[in-house]
């Protein structure tokens, strides 16, 4: 069964230790939202599991399928199963949304193995049906002068394509007005609906988003660990509380 | 000497380690029966021995002779050039072989090696098809020919340039020359006094192509220097495309490639002229290309450079005639140890004249790439336009990228235009394509295709399947 395992994780960018002692385990089709003020470590969180350069892992572990993913290089952990959503996805200007998917199919693909074009079109529009997404989308170059909604569909297209065993969705509302949140928000339920849904660690600052995409879990990030766990009750909880509520119940718990 | 053993071949394959067709990059030879050899070195006998062997007739022999004299006199370009020209031996160069081979007609009748050779490049199977219909140059001479039938059923006449200078001086020898003069360059003089090869296409008027004329170069035997002269004439109103393809075997020892290409289209005419090469990393490549456009006519260089230790190319056009239009679209790579000076040139003589220049660059590791471009547009001309865009790209903090634009516009009646950025791939954005499960490599591959995209779609459907081919291949060392 495909599981991701974040044992005590430490992580530190340079000589600043910034995620302390991070565990959570997320099973298939489980959506687990992480929240928590600004400068916590959410994004780190992500971005060291997927392998970023900037991060040295300092202590810990992370598991897919029982197998540790911190000896390998980005790639292969993308080829493993892991996908990172990006809060601000990279332009590659000249290359289009459908070649760049198909470099990344065809990258999972065994040596000598040829990606057969007909299947993979069918299977991209059919990605794009179900997301609502308009066929002239694919051929424009990956997120070149895209607006923050379009980033955002273009991850969550990627992200229906490659078809990951664990999707990392950091910041997903960031940028988003409430018309393109919901639209992305729409884009994630239909994949939870599909077959063989993704697990989902869904890293957001607001509330707001999980009116949309509503968690099986809300962990509280603060300090660089989880210092709450709870159901969507607890997002709510928080919304109403604000952040100030956990600090003060963390600096109470360290004192 | 015999030719190659079927042994000798055989080991000869074997001996080279990459021999699935996307490895190769020419890194290999074969065994060649030099039957007309003119040693190494340049003096007049040299020049004299080439003419003989090539039956020329005596105003061509006096041409080279006074061409050789012109560059023994020039000084190296070093002034503003690279001090890397003054490397090159000289006397280390042979400047003449031929495999005393008249050109095939059917592919068929080719030799089985020149055949392994072609497949050893790599040449994709359409493009092999596409061979049927090629003139390919193998060392001096062409080897294979067979579209020249076909064409000249229009009256087109495509063949190599000594076959032209024998069969039709009339018009060889009034346009020979004519567009770049022997003295132009150091190396056009050099090229004027021991040619061999190239090609030699005529295009009647009003005769329109319809498929695109090609030839494949390449260097085949340690220190030989080549040396084709090309020289194309549209006629008023005809049409024409040409493709030259290049890739050379690697030496341990340096080689010149340097020839002149000399393109004329009269009134309303159209030539296009495209070239993809990607010499061993010990080629000085010297080439000299122009064109003259006369009235309404149109010249367009689609100019890729990969490879080569040190190439300096500057495609241009004399825009003679009124209205008439020049363009060049080039892209260069510059791997570890090589340097891509390119760039154009625009030499506006008549009014309302266009010119439209697009340089792409790419710098990989120690690679260095620079742009050198000249515009002249002088005072008396009215309505002439120009517009320069010149992009570079970095894939490592040591690269290097220059730009030399001269742009000389007189007058306040034309217009002209000229933009330059610098950009480097980030590490963000090679992380992000990694996470969607790209190595390193392919991931450098992709960045540096997208970046030449909008060009490379210019290109003929085969050559921009291998331009990327060759592009993948360069990148994937650039990286680890």
């Amino acid at each position: 069964m495909s599981q991701l395992v974040i044992k005590d994780l430490h992580i530190s960018i340079g000589e600043k230790s910034i995620v302390k002692g991070f565990n959570l385990t997320i099973k298939p089709g489980e959506v687990h939202a992480v929240m928590g003020p600004n400068g916590t470590g959410k994004s780190t969180l992500a971005k060291a599991i997927a392998g970023h350069p900037d991060y040295t892992i300092t202590g810990g572990d992370v598991l897919l399928d029982g197998k540790s993913v911190l000896a390998m290089e980005p790639d292969e952990r993308a080829r493993t199963g892991l996908f990172l959503a990006f809060q601000y996805p990279s332009e590659i200007p000249g290359v289009s949304i459908a070649n760049f998917l198909r470099a990344a199919v065809q990258a999972r693909m065994a040596e000598g193995e040829e990606l057969d074009a007909t299947g993979y079109y069918k299977r991209l529009y059919a990605k794009m049906d179900l997301l609502k997404i308009d066929r002239k989308f694919t051929s424009r170059a990956v997120n070149d002068g895209f607006s923050g909604g379009e980033k955002k569909r273009c991850e969550i297209l990627q992200m229906a394509m490659l078809e990951p065993k664990i999707a990392l969705m950091d910041e997903t509302d960031s940028g988003l007005d409430i018309d393109a949140l919901r639209i992305v928000a729409e884009g994630v339920n239909s994949i939870r609906a599909a077959a063989n849904p993704p697990g989902i660690l869904l890293i957001t600052h607001y509330q707001r988003l999980l009116d949309y995409i509503v968690p099986d879990f809300v962990h509280v990030m603060y300090a660089g660990r989880i210092v709450k766990s709870g159901d969507k009750s607890l997002a709510l909880e928080l919304e109403a509380k604000g952040y100030d509520w956990v600090k003060k119940e963390f600096a109470a718990a360290t004192a | 000497m015999k030719p190659p053993t079927e042994i000798e071949t055989a080991v000869a394959a074997e001996n080279n380690p990459v021999a699935g067709i996307d490895q190769t990059k020419g890194d290999f030879q074969y065994k060649v029966d030099y039957a007309f050899d003119a040693g190494t070195g340049l003096n007049e006998d040299t020049v004299r021995y080439i003419s003989t062997v090539k039956k020329e007739e005596p105003w061509l022999l006096d041409f080279r002779l006074k061409a050789l004299k012109t560059f023994l006199d020039k000084p190296m370009p070093t002034h503003w050039a690279t001090k890397d020209l003054e490397n090159i031996n000289f006397d280390k160069i042979r400047y003449y072989l031929s495999q005393g081979q008249k050109p095939k007609r059917t592919w068929d009748e080719v030799p089985d090696d020149i055949k392994k050779t072609f497949e050893r490049l790599g040449i994709p199977e359409q493009e092999r098809k596409f061979l049927a219909g090629v003139e390919a140059q193998f060392d001096s001479e062409a080897a294979y020919s067979n579209i020249k039938e076909i064409v000249a059923k229009q009256g087109v006449i495509f063949c190599n340039s000594t076959e032209g200078l024998r069969e039709h001086p009339e018009i060889f020898r009034k346009f020979f020359g004519k567009v770049i003069p022997t003295g132009d360059n150091k190396f056009s003089a050099l090229n004027s006094a021991v040619f061999s090869g190239g090609s030699f296409i005529y295009v009647p008027p009003g005769v329109k192509v319809a498929q695109p004329l090609q030839a494949y170069f390449r260097i085949n035997a340690e220190n030989f220097g080549q040396f084709e002269r090309t020289l194309i004439i549209a006629d008023e109103g005809a049409e024409v495309v040409y493709m030259e393809g290049c890739t050379a075997p690697k030496f341990s020892t340096s080689t010149l490639h340097s020839a002149v290409v000399e393109l004329v289209a009269l009134k309303g005419a159209k030539i296009q002229y495209i070239t993809v090469q990607n010499w061993a990393n010990n080629v000085f490549n010297l080439v000299t290309k122009r064109g003259v456009a006369h009235e309404e006519a149109e010249i367009k260089w689609i100019d890729c450079n990969i490879g080569s230790r040190l190439t300096m190319k500057y495609p241009g056009v004399v825009l003679k005639g009124r209205k008439a239009r020049g363009e060049v679209i080039s892209i260069a790579l510059a791997n570890d140890g090589q340097h891509q000076d390119t760039g154009a040139k625009m030499i506006h003589a008549a009014d309302e004249t266009t010119s439209n220049i697009v340089a792409k660059s790419i710098s990989v590791g120690q690679g260095r790439s620079t742009y050198r471009g000249v515009v002249h547009i002088p005072k008396h001309l009215k309505g002439c336009k120009n517009n320069t865009e010149c992009d570079a790209l970095l894939i490592n903090t040591n690269s290097r990228t220059d730009t030399y634009p001269a742009i000389t516009v007189r007058g306040d009646r034309n217009s002209v235009q000229h933009e330059a950025s610098v950009s480097k791939v980030s590490e963000e954005q090679i992380f992000y394509m990694q996470q969607r499960g790209l190595t390193e490599g392919q991931a450098m591959s992709l960045s540096v295709n997208g970046f030449i995209n909008d060009l490379a779609r210019q290109f003929p459907m085969e050559y921009s399947v291998e331009l990327k081919r060759l592009i993948d291949l360069e990148m994937e060392g650039s990286v680890g």
